[in-house]
C-alpha cells in the first residue's frame, strides 16, 4: 500500500467513485427502505370452487408459461386440443378458453405477478382477456 | 490438464455446491442468503475505494501516454487527435474509444513465423469481438437483473428486456444477453487453453473469474429455462435484502443460493483481483493523460533542490590557475587583485 498522503486529481477520483458507489447503491436509494408489498394474485370465484389447476399450484407458479408454450405448440403445430393430466382429467389446450375461464380476472391475477417480475408476456398481444373482450 | 484451471474449476464447483448442500441439507439460508451478500457488498464496495485511493496517491509526474499516432506538433503536420491526444477533449474522446469499443486491443496481432522463416503479423480481431461481447452482455445481464431490486421497474429495464428477448424464442423468452455472456466467456477460457503462449502466461487468477462467471451463467440459465425458480419469491428475497427487511421465502431453492452464493463470492473477489480493471481503466497514466510532453514543460513537483556549481562559479573558483596554466577564461583576472574570494 501507499504511505503518502497526497491525492492526485483527488476532486476528479472522488467525483467518479462517488459516482460510482451511487450506481452499485442504486436500489437501495430507489426503495429507500420501503418494503414492496410480494403480489398476492387473486382468484375469482369460479376458480376457488374448482379447487385444482391444471397442475399443483408451486408447479403452476414456475413452470406455467412453458406447459402454455407446450400447448401453443400442440394446437398450432400438431393440431391436437386435448390435454390430459396424470390424474387422467382432460382439458382442452386454450389459454382464452381454459385459462382465462377461471382466471377471468386478469388484473389482479396474471398481472400482479407479471408486473412485480417485470415481465411482459407477449401472449397478450392476441390473446384478450375475457373481462375485457366483454366490455369492449 | 493444468494445476491452474483445473484447481479454479474445482474452486467454483465446491463454492456452489457449499452453497447448495449448505442451504438445502443443513439449513444455513440466513447465511447464504442474508449475512454473505451485505457482507460481499461492503467488501465490493470498501475494498472497490481503497484500491482506487490507493492508485490515486501514486504520483504520475510526468506524461506517459502510450503514443498511438503522430505527436501534435507543427501546425502543417497532421496529427492524431485521438490516439495521441494533446487536449482534455482528445483525452476524453480516446478514453471513451478505449472504454466503449477496446480500442487498444482492436490494435491485437498475432506474431508467427510463416513458413517457418519470414516473421508475420495477422489481424487478430477474435479476442477483441469476444471480449466486446462479453462485457457487454454482462452488462446487459446486470442491468436486467435490477428488476429484482428496484419495485416498480423503471420503464428503461422493461426496453432493455425486450430488446434483449426480441427473438421471442419459446417461454420463458431467450434472452439474448445471457447466452451471448456464457459463450464469450467459454471462448476466453478456450483461447487461454488452446493457445500455448497464452497458457503459459495463465495464472489460476485467470481462470478462477472466467469460471465463477460461466458458473453464474449456467446457474442463471438453469434457473430461467430449464429447472425454473419461483420468480416472484426471488424477488421478495432480493426486495428484503436492499429494504434491510430481509425475507427467505420457503419455495426458494438450492440452485437460487447457489448462485446467490456465486454471485457474492464475485462481489467480495472483485477488489483483489485482475477484475479491478474496472476502476483501473479510469486511472490508466497511459490512457487518460495528454500528451503534452513537448509542448509544456511539466516540472516534477518534489523536485529535491539540487546544489549546482555553475560554471560562472566554477571559473571564478579557478581562475587564476587556468590562466596560469593557460587555459582560456570568459572573464579576464582583473590586475592588480592577486586573491579575488567572495
Amino acid at each position: 500500500m501507499n504511505n503518502t498522503k497526497t491525492l492526485y486529481d483527488g476532486g476528479k477520483v472522488i467525483t467518479g467513485l462517488v459516482i460510482f458507489v451511487i450506481l452499485v447503491t442504486l436500489p437501495f436509494w430507489y426503495n429507500h427502505g420501503k418494503a414492496a408489498p410480494e403480489p398476492q394474485p387473486q382468484l375469482t370465484a369460479k376458480a376457488k370452487a374448482e379447487k385444482a389447476c391444471v397442475r399443483p399450484k408451486s408447479i403452476m407458479k414456475a413452470t406455467h408459461m412453458q406447459i402454455l408454450n407446450g400447448w401453443r405448440n400442440n394446437v398450432v403445430r400438431n393440431a391436437r386440443r386435448i390435454w390430459e393430466t396424470a390424474d387422467g382429467k382432460r382439458f382442452n389446450m386454450s389459454l382464452s378458453k381454459t385459462c382465462l375461464d377461471c382466471h377471468s380476472n386478469k388484473e389482479k391475477f396474471c398481472d400482479t405477478c407479471h408486473n412485480y417480475a417485470a415481465v411482459a408476456p407477449y401472449c397478450w398481444d392476441c390473446h384478450i382477456d375475457k373481462v375485457k373482450e366483454a366490455k369492449e | 490438464m493444468n494445476v491452474n484451471y483445473i484447481a479454479s474449476l474445482i474452486t467454483v464447483v465446491v463454492l456452489f455446491l457449499i452453497a447448495y448442500v449448505g442451504t438445502q441439507v443443513v439449513g444455513l439460508q440466513v447465511l447464504f442468503g442474508i449475512v454473505i451478500p451485505y457482507l460481499a457488498l461492503v467488501v465490493f464496495l470498501a475494498g472497490f475505494i481503497a484500491r482506487v485511493l490507493n492508485w490515486a496517491r501514486s504520483p504520475v509526474p510526468f506524461r506517459i501516454p502510450t503514443t498511438c499516432g503522430q505527436q501534435k506538433s507543427l501546425p502543417w503536420i497532421p496529427s492524431a487527435t485521438v490516439d495521441n491526444p494533446s487536449t482534455t477533449g482528445g483525452v476524453i474522446a480516446r478514453m471513451a474509444v478505449e472504454i466503449l469499443l477496446f480500442r487498444s486491443l482492436f490494435r491485437n496481432t498475432k506474431a508467427r513465423l510463416k513458413g517457418g522463416e519470414r516473421l508475420s503479423y495477422e489481424w487478430e480481431k477474435w479476442l477483441w469481438l469476444a471480449a466486446l461481447i462479453f462485457h457487454y452482455a454482462f452488462f446487459t445481464v446486470i442491468v436486467r437483473h435490477f428488476r429484482f431490486f428496484l419495485e416498480p421497474v423503471p420503464a428503461p429495464l422493461k426496453w432493455l428486456q425486450s430488446v434483449d428477448g426480441f427473438l421471442q424464442i419459446g417461454l420463458p423468452g431467450v434472452l439474448i444477453s445471457g447466452f451471448a455472456l456464457l459463450a464469450a466467456v467459454i471462448f476466453l477460457f478456450l483461447r487461454r487453453v488452446f493457445i500455448p503462449q497464452v497458457r503459459y502466461i495463465s495464472l489460476a487468477s485467470d481462470y478462477f473469474p472466467l469460471f465463477l462467471i460461466m458458473g453464474i451463467a449456467v446457474s442463471g440459465i438453469f434457473m430461467r429455462y430449464i429447472t425454473k425458480v419461483d420468480v416472484v419469491s426471488v424477488k421478495a428475497l432480493t426486495m428484503g435484502l436492499i429494504t434491510f427487511k430481509p425475507v427467505l421465502p420457503e419455495t426458494v431453492g438450492g440452485l437460487f443460493y447457489g448462485h446467490f452464493f456465486l454471485v457474492s463470492v464475485l462481489l467480495a473477489y472483485f477488489p483483489f483481483s485482475k477484475l479491478m480493471h474496472l476502476g483501473g481503466i479510469f486511472m490508466s497514466p497511459t490512457r487518460n493523460l495528454a500528451n503534452t510532453s513537448r509542448e509544456i514543460r511539466h516540472i516534477n513537483p518534489w523536485n529535491y533542490p539540487v546544489k549546482v556549481h555553475t560554471y560562472e562559479e566554477y571559473e571564478d573558483e579557478f581562475r587564476e590557475k587556468m590562466v596560469e596554466a593557460g587555459l582560456p577564461v570568459e572573464k579576464e583576472p582583473a590586475t592588480g587583485t592577486s586573491q579575488e574570494k567572495e
